[in-house]
């Protein structure tokens, strides 16, 4: 059995109890129901050289919430959880915005380049604080970044003075509404975030450390990896996407709008990294997941909208799906359906691997053990980013 | 460190410098990671609030003003008291701004098509009961967090406010604008509103239920230790769900006397109220992870929380977001004064 080599993408391929097989199935069910109830959801178009259409709107409008998704995902990882990237955004934005106007030349690179630079360092000020606070001061992380939450908004109120501040810039125009290659400015942005971050975490250890630490800070410290620098470190990072994202939302609109700007993207980004598969319980993560969360989240907005739905009930409707994931990734409703197909195979012990086990399955070994014996697969199993349906 | 560590009291013999060594001693034998000691702490702050207003501004020290933190509170008391109990079994609620929103959109669409008010009263309370009681039987049978299941709470009660009405609808009806329009003379020229009289209550059936009943005993087991209280035979899952229904009770009586507060009822009210009802309760000394704290404290919390209010509309020369931002700096001081008093307590 063992000489079967088998990756965990050709694991993720079959393993049903994967939450991330679940988002992506509910992601193409969305997207299949889109084709058969509105055939021209799927017409993308070129004009100009840019690419338009629903699937390029779902991508855009997913792309800020994604961003913020991807340094939550390391954060809920770590076993916290950040709410201020809302009001980090939102500080952002004003602050850029304001240097804009205030300035001379509003239109000239430098003062973009100050703008931007400045709105980014100031993130990662903030970033640094929520870190501080989480794992220095030891605070739990709900309520360390609730402080930011609820003093955020009327900070970024003090430096717009309570209005909305509109300018424009090219170097804005573009981030905003500009294209690389076809696509837009944030959808590449993001990718290109998402792809350092893939590779930041998958290629090297630093995953494992970071799920180490969600698993247990303590005995990961004892174990040798620095617990409090990993902790700090994402929460740095997750400001500083929630940063950029800012610069994004404002640009798009030309306008910074302390009050408005971001209100509710923490629960969004929470929800796409939940709806993924990554558990609040920390210690494993999915990106995948989250990109696929996002990308249901957005597809559900924009579905509901060009089906015609009035505007009332998307947001009923929204709550709805995003109920029936949250139960189906309910760990009891989750080891019944387990139980069920365990049972079909007749799989009684961990120690007698299944004998159809390869011919009906493509896993010849450890998920199926690990799916009869949680407390014994947990330190053998590959630390693959979808396991974790079948361990928790 | 010198005698007067376990002298018992002393009488100051040399005032001045041994008031200070007193207080010091007194401040090393009390356990300042005990309950009573934080709620008296935010006493303490919300008296020098207050003292601070009424030096300040002239005004200030009428008492109206004082009465006026309790009229102009009254729903967030509510909501405060329904979050203690959650927060004390170490859950949280985030759902209680959107159950008053909802509330206020229901008892406001049903009264404007001629319901009798106390059976909207009781419809409203049934829903925010049930809408609670199934994120508890989540919480506790599904063993989703409560996090994620109060926040999904969250979009379903706003989802539903803007289904049954988008724009506001004003409340028309003669039991609820005379309860809002008629006070409770006081002596001294002032009043309270029978929100306030209502809040009052809901304050002491809940520390009576929290202090004199095996219930209110169960609530804080959960909160110190679950599996201790389960191994203990308390009745674990049925307490959680039943605090998570209180919450929502609270909530739909907090959604009620809002809109006795405003008269109308609109989808977007209450944005963020659930944020001011978990500052309250933190600010009163409750431990967010649950087994410590008392409603009292709550009460107190939101009081500061309206003191802080008043005295940035009184001053007028600041602005608005100044209220979030000294609630954000006041709610830091008390998680760390929180985090270093209860790791000094092991």
């Amino acid at each position: 059995m063992p000489e079967t080599p088998t990756t965990p993408r050709a694991r993720r391929m079959v393993d049903l109890s994967s939450p991330v097989v679940w988002a992506a199935a509910a992601l193409l069910a969305l997207l299949l129901f889109n084709a058969v109830v509105n055939p021209g959801f799927f017409a993308v178009r070129i004009q100009d050289g840019h690419l338009f259409g629903s699937p390029v709107d779902v991508l855009k409008n997913a792309a800020p919430t994604l961003l913020i998704a991807v340094g939550m995902t390391l954060v809920i990882a770590t076993r916290g959880i950040d709410l201020s990237v809302g009001a980090v955004l939102a500080i952002s934005g004003a602050v850029s915005f304001t240097i804009i106007d205030g300035s001379s030349d509003p239109s000239s690179p430098a003062t973009a380049a100050i703008a931007i630079g400045t709105a980014l360092a100031v993130g990662l000020v903030l970033g640094v604080w929520n870190g501080f606070l989480v794992s220095v001061v030891g605070i739990q992380p709900i309520i360390a970044t609730l402080v930011l939450m609820t003093a955020g908004r009327g900070l970024a109120m003090l430096v717009t003075d309570g209005q909305i501040i509109t300018a424009e810039s090219p170097a804005f125009t573009w981030l905003g509404r500009g294209y690389v290659l076809g696509l837009p400015a944030q959808v590449v942005l993001t990718l290109l975030v998402l792809l350092v971050v893939a590779a930041l975490t998958r290629r090297t250890a630093l995953g494992t450390l970071i799920e180490a630490v969600g698993t247990n800070p303590e005995a990961a410290r004892l174990a040798g990896v620095r617990s409090r620098s990993i902790t700090w470190t994402v929460y740095v990072f997750v400001a500083f996407t929630a940063a950029v994202a800012g610069l994004m939302t404002n640009a798009n609109v030309s306008a910074a709008d302390a009050n408005r700007a971001g209100l509710f993207i923490e629960l969004d980004a929470i929800l796409a990294v939940v709806i993924g598969g990554t558990s609040l319980a920390g210690g494993r993560y999915s990106l995948t997941g989250t990109v696929l969360g996002a990308l249901i989240l957005q597809a559900l907005t924009t579905t509901t909208l060009t089906m015609g739905v009035p505007d009332e009930y998307v947001r009923l409707f929204k709550a709805v799906v995003i109920i029936a994931v949250f139960l189906l990734q309910a760990p009891r409703i989750r080891a019944a359906l387990g139980r069920r197909r365990r049972g079909a195979r007749g799989v009684t012990s961990p120690d007698v691997p299944p004998t159809d086990a390869a011919a009906d399955d493509v896993r010849p070994l450890t998920p199926a053990q690990a799916a009869n014996s949680p407390t014994t697969a947990m330190p053998d199993a590959a630390p693959s980013p979808t396991d974790q349906g079948v361990l928790r | 460190m010198t005698v007067t560590d376990t002298a018992p009291a002393p009488a100051p013999q040399r005032p001045g410098r041994s008031a200070g060594r007193s207080a010091y001693a007194w401040l090393r034998r009390t356990d300042t990671g005990s309950s009573t000691f934080s709620v008296l702490v935010t006493a303490v702050l919300l008296v020098v609030l207050f003292g601070a207003g009424t030096v300040r501004y002239e005004n200030f020290g009428y008492p109206q003003v004082a009465l006026n933190l309790l009229v102009d509170n009254a729903h967030l008391i509510v909501l405060a008291v329904g979050m203690t109990f959650v927060i004390l079994t170490g859950g949280i609620d985030l759902s209680s701004g959107a159950v008053v929103a909802l509330s206020t959109v229901v008892a406001a669409s049903l009264l404007e098509k001629g319901w009798a008010a106390p059976l909207v009263i009781a419809l409203v309370l049934a829903i925010g009961t049930l809408l609670g009681w199934a994120m508890g039987a989540a919480v506790h049978h599904l063993q989703l967090q409560p996090f994620i299941v109060t926040l999904a709470g969250m979009f379903l009660a706003r989802g539903l406010c803007f289904v049954i009405s988008e724009p506001s609808i004003p409340i028309r009806d003669d039991l609820f604008t005379g309860l809002a329009q008629n006070v409770v003379e006081l002596p001294g020229n002032t009043y309270l509103t029978y929100a306030v009289v209502i809040a009052l209550v809901v304050v002491a059936v809940a520390a009576f239920v929290l202090h004199r009943t095996r219930f209110g005993r169960t609530v804080y087991a959960i909160g110190g230790n679950e599996q201790s209280a389960g191994l203990m035979g308390l009745a674990v899952g049925r307490t959680k769900v039943a605090v998570y229904a209180i919450s929502g009770f609270c909530s739909a009586l907090g959604g009620l006397l809002f809109s006795l507060y405003i008269l109308s009822g609109w989808s977007l009210h209450a944005i963020g109220m659930e944020l001011d009802a978990i500052a309250a309760v933190v600010i009163g000394g409750t431990l967010l992870t649950g087994g410590s704290g008392l409603v009292l404290g709550s009460l107190l919390g939101v009081l500061v929380l309206g003191t802080i209010q008043s005295l940035i509309s009184f001053d007028g020369g600041l602005s608005s977001w100044w209220t979030k931002i000294t609630i954000g700096l006041l709610l830091l001081v008390f998680v760390v004064v929180q985090r270093v008093t209860t790791r000094r307590r092991r």
